[in-house]
């Protein structure tokens, strides 16, 4: 669904992402992980046309994406953290939304938006949120439109652990639809049971593609963290 | 890309600080009126707030507006929209409501108290400036990521075309003050739209001064329909170019 | 009727000046009339006779009335002089010129063609006549005793050294000019050496000079009279005892325009008029104990501009309002004084309430002064930073002159 051909970004001198190569499909719930710094939200913004590439192209269903803006509509995206317009109510960014997507009301997607009990604060200007409501907000936001691939950012970040559970199950019935799904996370606790694989990235460059399964199987391991913990062991020497 | 000026409209027309500058204004004007006890020494107050706090106001709003909304920015650019029409869209949104506040609160003081070419000029020029300070404020913001240093430049811009600007003018005139200037002092203050707001009302309410000597220059360039002409239209350059500059920049910008 | 037996006694009895009228006679030309032309008619006529010019188009040359007899035109006959000549020429004096239009005099560098000119005599009346694109208008040389009334001039000349005066006069005694309008001469009304003189109620405007100049013409008075739109508004020069009273100086603009121009006049009164809109009001220079007293200086660019080299002139119960500077002038020594005048720009107080500020009024600001200096300032005026510097200077003067003040404020605008 989306193919990443030689992506290179330069920001000045200082280099983020090193000629990166991915072929990601639907069907599939991909974990972005590496250290701080390492590339991963450029590497996301890249792909939603937020940040332009130095070098390299990003392909959506076989269509290259650079100037163009409609492939976006089969993309949603939570961002790590979501501010809105202080005055406006959450149904006004609902209905913002809506309106940019322009989908019909009962095509719509509204699981996240009634689990979350959103109904009842529509009225509520953004500004008085709270995070972890905003984080609501913003989740319902990218699954509303039933967007082809959805990319969360830190979508745990700051969720109460009730509703971090209805998002995984949300994650993981989307996954049952052919989704692509890219989720950038440092709790890896909470991957461990829905990503099905893992990319890897330090400094800027793609250090491993592969299936959790095949991750475990090389690591020796049985958790999502212990693997990562493996492989950071091995691989900060070697720089 | 009327649905974003919509809601970016929607937060503006209830932000406190427009709610405030709106009724600072009217406040201001009607009380200038009503202590004056003729309109144009009213109109002359209100010029100094019109040429001093609508650009301080706008560039400085503005550029306070576009830093904090920068996350709603990444949010909309995340979305199916086109960089361009996100980004006129938030000038078209920033530039309504601080208009629509001058309108309120000097336009229509002065409509009522002081309805003549003068008071129409004053009101045109301020709306004008409205547009030209946020027009500058999206191209500084755009340019620069940082907070702090953007609404520093803001208010630097703004203290060069309020003050430094005349203070480099006075002392050219000081310098060439033999030599037959004119023509270049009115070349001079195309480079500053505050200044051809103030020449453009000094000539109606300071007529009778303006007709003097160097006046006549002025008047001859300013008085005429091509000269109003050709000042429109450079205070419409003024708003267009940095605002084109502007929407260049954000199209190719990594947020 | 002269050969009736009574009108015969009653010219006995009468005065004579009515014997004389009764004697006249009245010569009537025109088309459909037994005398043709008007050369004619003066020809026949004697003293004291009317020749009565009816309706119609009469281009006879130069008409030179030398008996003391009243033309008198019905139904506007129009003298037409073709660009060649002079129209009418007085020679004599009791002469009344009535009721005509006079039109197309030559013109000439050498001498000076009127539509209507008097030539060394007096009493004469020139009533009602419209005089349209003569080289000058009324022209009374060496005259006396003259009456010009309700007299419309107009011209349309494009420079000054190609068209004359409205009202000329020169070396002339008590003339009474009243109710005329003048425009389009090079200055609508021009004295020289002429002295007991009144001018009233006229209109004199769009004029390419001056509206009203005068040199050397003592003792007149110019009462109610309207100065609009002239190239340089009013010039009045090297003359004593002139007095001006509830005239009207408006929309004199340019760079060197006044409502008056003031150069060596003294012992004068400048009283109830208004300057309105001008560039300069007054514009003084060596002039010496001249009141200027309940005048309205309104919207003009300078209210007054005094050059250093006046003297004991008294400024007293003036209205300023709305001009752009109040006062201006080139000197720091200020030998005149101003008080009791009401100034708009006056930001003081008055603890007392007896209508009088209590701080005194400085009324040149500093960018003012720079202006003088430096003309092309004006492009700075109301900007901030010019503000910035009025204030400072206000709170401490520095280059205004110390001496230019208004002790007694006026709280309130006088009545004019």
């Amino acid at each position: 669904m989306i193919q990443i051909q030689h992506i290179s970004k330069d920001f000045g001198k200082f280099k983020v992402l090193k000629d990166i190569n991915l072929d990601l499909q639907g069907g599939e719930c991909i974990a972005l992980i590496g250290p701080n710094g390492s590339g991963k939200t450029t590497l996301i913004k890249s792909i939603l046309g937020m940040v332009v590439p130095t070098a390299g192209d990003i392909l959506f269903d076989g269509k290259n994406i650079q100037q163009k803006w409609t492939y976006r509509n089969e993309i949603g995206y939570m961002p790590q953290i979501g501010q809105y317009p202080e005055n406006m109510t959450i149904g006004q960014v609902l209905d913002m939304m809506k309106d940019i997507r322009k989908m019909p009301e009962d095509t719509l997607d509204l699981d996240l938006f009634h689990s979350f009990n959103l109904p009842a604060l529509l009225e509520k200007r953004m500004g008085t949120l709270s995070g972890g409501t905003r984080q609501k907000v913003s989740a319902c936001l990218a699954f509303m439109f039933n967007p082809k691939a959805l990319i969360l950012d830190e979508p745990t970040a700051g969720l109460d652990p009730l509703s971090t559970e209805i998002l995984k199950d949300k994650i993981k019935k989307e996954m049952g639809n052919n989704k692509l799904i890219i989720i950038s996370s440092h709790v890896l606790s909470d991957l461990d049971d829905m990503v099905s694989q893992i990319i890897y990235l330090q400094d800027g460059n793609l250090i491993f593609h592969k299936s959790l399964h095949q991750l475990k199987m090389d690591t020796g391991t049985d958790k999502l963290s212990k693997a990562i913990a493996h492989i950071m062991s091995v691989s900060s020497p070697s720089k | 890309m009327n649905k974003v000026i919509r809601y970016v409209l929607a937060d503006l027309l209830r932000n406190k600080t427009i709610i405030c500058y709106t009724i600072l204004l009217f406040a201001l004007s009607i009380s200038v009126y009503s202590m004056e006890d003729n309109y144009e020494k009213g109109l002359i107050s209100l010029l100094n707030i019109v040429l001093f706090v609508v650009p301080l106001m706008s560039i400085v709003f503005s550029s306070i507006y576009l830093y904090n909304s920068s996350e709603f920015i990444n949010l909309l650019v995340s979305q199916p929209l086109k960089r361009t029409n996100i980004w006129l869209s938030l000038f078209a949104g920033l530039a309504g409501p601080l208009s629509l506040s001058f309108f309120i609160g000097v336009g229509v003081p002065t409509l009522m108290y002081a309805f003549s070419n003068s008071g129409l000029i004053l009101i045109g020029c301020g709306l004008l400036l409205s547009l030209i300070f946020v027009s500058i404020a999206m191209w500084t913001s755009v340019l620069i990521r940082d907070k702090s240093k953007g609404i520093g430049l803001a208010i630097l811009l703004w203290l060069y075309f309020g003050l430094l600007f005349d203070a480099l003018v006075l002392f050219l005139l000081f310098q060439f003050s033999d030599y037959p200037i004119e023509n270049m002092m009115v070349a001079l203050s195309m480079f500053n739209p505050i200044d051809i707001s103030r020449i453009l009302i000094l000539l109606q309410l300071d007529l009778s001064a303006m007709m003097g000597y160097t006046g006549a220059i002025f008047r001859d360039f300013f008085g005429t329909g091509l000269g109003m002409g050709i000042t429109l239209g450079v205070m419409l350059l003024w708003c267009l170019i940095p605002l084109w500059l502007s929407v260049r920049h954000f199209r190719k910008k990594d947020l | 009727m002269r050969s009736s037996a009574l009108n015969i006694v009653g010219t006995m009895i009468c005065l004579f000046m009515v014997v004389d009228m009764l004697h006249a006679t009245t010569i009537k030309i025109g088309k459909d009339q037994a005398v043709k032309t008007i050369k004619q008619g003066i020809e026949m006529a004697k003293a004291g006779d009317t020749v009565l010019v009816k309706a119609g188009l009469y281009k006879e040359g130069n008409i030179i009335v030398d008996k003391a007899i009243t033309l008198l035109g019905e139904g506007r006959p129009t003298l037409e002089a073709e660009k060649k000549h002079e129209p009418l020429s007085v020679k004599s004096p009791h002469v009344t010129i009535k009721g005509f239009e006079i039109k197309n005099s030559g013109h000439s560098s050498i001498n000076d063609i009127a539509g209507i000119k008097i030539y060394n005599t007096h009493h004469v009346k020139v009533i009602d006549n419209i005089l349209i694109d003569n080289f000058f208008g009324i022209y009374s040389q060496n005259s006396k005793h003259l009456e010009i009334l309700d007299n419309k001039i107009e011209a349309y000349g494009t420079a000054e050294q190609l068209i004359g005066n409205g009202i000329h006069g020169w070396k002339s005694d008590s003339l009474h000019i009243e109710r005329n309008t003048v425009t389009g001469h090079r200055d609508g009304i021009y004295l020289e050496f002429v002295t007991h003189t009144h001018v009233l109620n006229t209109i004199s405007e769009k004029n390419l000079r001056y509206g009203l100049h005068f040199m050397f013409s003592h003792d007149n008075s110019y009462v109610g009279n309207t100065f609009r739109a002239n190239g340089a508004g009013v010039a009045v020069m090297y003359t004593k005892n002139v007095h001006m009273e509830n005239n009207l100086f408006e929309e004199n603009w340019g760079d060197a325009s006044y409502g008056i121009l003031l150069k060596d006049i003294s012992d004068s009164q400048i009283i109830n008029n208004k300057f309105d809109r001008n560039t300069t009001g007054i514009f003084m220079e060596g002039s010496n104990r001249i009141h200027i007293d309940n005048n309205n200086f309104i919207g003009n660019g300078w209210g007054i501009k005094i050059q250093a080299s006046c003297m004991d002139n008294t400024f007293r119960d003036n209205n300023f309002m709305q001009n752009t500077f109040d006062v201006a002038t080139n000197g720091t020594l200020t030998l005149n004084n101003f008080t009791q005048n009401y100034w708009d720009k006056y930001e003081g107080y008055d603890l007392d309430r007896d209508g009088i500020g209590d701080v005194p009024f400085r009324p040149v600001s500093l960018f003012s002064m720079l202006v003088e200096r430096y003309p092309s300032v004006m492009l700075l005026f109301r900007s901030f930073m010019v503000t910035l510097f009025d204030r400072s200077e206000k709170l401490l003067p520095s280059l205004t002159p110390e001496g230019l003040k208004d002790e007694q404020p006026r709280m309130k605008s006088v009545k004019v």
